[in-house]
């Protein structure tokens, strides 16, 4: 009743009515939306939008004051989750002073993965001639690969990726793009944010967000379809100088205010 | 809880300090070398036979508490405390984890203190040397503990130096260095019958002096091992898995 069919079905994270404050702000009000099972989503907005906070919530570690956010068919945060559940925040969390090998072979410990996940993440990550070197010593965007690699033991099924490609050469971040795109394939979920609203193309599903609510949540042709542009950035002014947002409906009631969109829904355009 | 991932953690921080000599060397070498400069600085007099077995308790107890709380708060500002707490890791395992560690270092830390007192500063011993050093050990252990409580209750690394002046100096003062415990005023004496550090101190100048029976000295060491047991137990219940 909460999401309409063709989402929930093969949703991997569906999250209804979201409130969240942080201090005296309120971060996330009201927020509902549903990031179906082996796609990447991506997840965009300005800094300060409260892409991280929703993320955070997700993964069970930030305080919510109300709603309902379901992983996996599970609520966000459940024991059993926190193997299936892969989350790497937007600063690489790794230890300056272990190597890559020992920062992996720790985690790798710690979730119960085979031994011979550090090897697979290391080849995956393409660390391996900096296998040996203290985390510390590492690049920005190399320390953010371990951090990556990290999460990718004991082959998660939903990824929630924080910025992952900031501050990364176009080489990398086409590569990290590929490799997002292959877990993808293999059947992994990923909601990955960005600022750069660039990387939408590459995604198979965004969520647009803004001061805490979602402008849209569609195909990257959706979005495009819906507000007459050809850019995902024009795509966003469009969205919040119409005032009107790109949703599927949630219920009957947002069915009756969101006519497009329950067309476009009942056509099976997505 | 699992002990896989309780000594994983323990191996983890070990190898960190490892990696990092300077830490090596405030863990193993300083509190040595303070106590031989208290040695040095009261040469042909009593003074130091009357207040190096409380110099055996101060040095281990403050660099403990300093190396532990600054560990465990980098943890939580570089990230990975709320990596780990969105894997499968039991609050019990990551604080245990730490206080075997850094229980693991503070032994070493208190042999080489000890023998250092006694075999290099001459300080003499009356009773039992492995009682002497069981006290030490617990001692730099209730360091351990303290800090690691204290760094739930501190958000960046400054905010953990503050405690120092705040929980750990008044010990310091109160602990019967300065004025024998039974010569402080009733109030002050009434609360230093009650803080950690002065257990440790008491009975380490009462081994010092074979003064008192094995059993109260015992008596003493469970009382610190309340205050370490209850430390760690207080520590990992204010960790929290979500947080504002």
């Amino acid at each position: 009743m909460m999401n309409n069919a063709a989402v929930a079905d093969g949703a991997a994270i569906v999250v209804h009515e979201l409130h969240v404050r942080r201090g005296r702000t309120r971060v996330l009000d009201g927020l509902s939306l549903a990031v179906p099972r082996g796609r990447i989503v991506g997840l965009l907005g300005p800094s300060g939008s409260g892409k991280t906070t929703l993320m955070r919530s997700l993964v069970g570690v930030q305080v919510v004051q109300s709603g309902s956010i379901e992983v996996l068919g599970l609520p966000a945060g459940s024991r059993s989750l926190r193997r299936r559940v892969a989350y790497v925040t937007q600063q690489a969390s790794v230890y300056d002073d272990l190597t890559v090998r020992q920062n992996l072979a720790y985690f790798r410990r710690v979730l119960g993965a085979p031994a011979s996940d550090v090897d697979r993440v290391i080849e995956r990550t393409a660390l391996g001639p900096y296998a040996g070197r203290l985390a510390g010593s590492l690049s920005g965007g190399q320390r953010g690969r371990v951090s990556l690699a990290a999460a990718l033991l004991g082959t998660p099924e939903v990824l929630v990726l924080d910025e992952p490609t900031v501050g990364l050469d176009p080489v990398l971040r086409v590569e990290l793009w590929q490799l997002f795109r292959s877990l993808a394939d293999e059947g992994a979920t990923l909601l990955v944010s960005s600022h750069v609203m660039d990387e939408a193309k590459r995604c198979d599903r965004l969520l647009l967000m803004r001061d805490g609510a979602l402008l849209a949540d569609d195909t990257v042709d959706g979005v495009l379809a819906f507000t007459g542009t050809d850019d995902v950035e024009t795509a966003f002014l469009r969205l919040i100088e119409q005032g009107r947002p790109d949703l599927p409906p949630r219920d009957a009631a947002a069915r009756d205010t969101v006519p497009d969109a329950a067309m476009r829904d009942a056509e099976g355009s997505r | 809880m699992t002990v896989t991932r309780t000594l994983a953690t323990s191996g983890r921080v070990l190898t960190q300090v490892r990696h990092d000599p300077r830490t090596v060397g405030l863990l193993l070498v300083v509190p040595s070398l303070l106590i031989g400069l208290i040695a040095w600085m009261f040469t042909d007099t009593e003074v130091f036979h009357d207040i190096g077995p409380a110099m055996i308790a101060l040095f281990p107890f403050i660099v403990m508490f300093l190396v532990t709380s600054i560990a465990t708060l980098r943890e939580r500002r570089s990230g990975t405390l709320e990596r780990l707490l969105s894997m499968p890791m039991g609050k019990g395992d990551f604080i245990l984890g730490y206080a075997l560690a850094f229980g693991l270092l503070a032994v070493f830390q208190t042999a080489i203190a000890v023998s250092f007192a006694v075999w290099v500063c001459g300080l003499e011993i009356e009773g039992s040397l492995w009682l002497l050093f069981a006290v030490a050990v617990a001692d730099a252990l209730l360091g351990t503990a303290l800090g690691l409580l204290a760094s739930a209750f501190a958000r960046t690394e400054f905010q953990v130096v503050q405690f120092l002046p705040v929980l750990v100096f008044p010990q310091v003062l109160l602990g019967g260095i300065f004025v024998p415990r039974d010569q402080l005023p009733e109030v002050l004496e009434a609360i230093s019958e009650w803080l950690p550090l002065s257990f440790a101190i008491d009975a380490l100048q009462a081994v010092a002096g074979d003064t008192e029976s094995t059993g109260w000295i015992v008596a003493k060491l469970l009382v610190i091992g309340a205050w370490i047991v209850g430390a760690i137990v207080v520590g990992s219940v204010t960790l929290r898995r979500r947080t504002p």
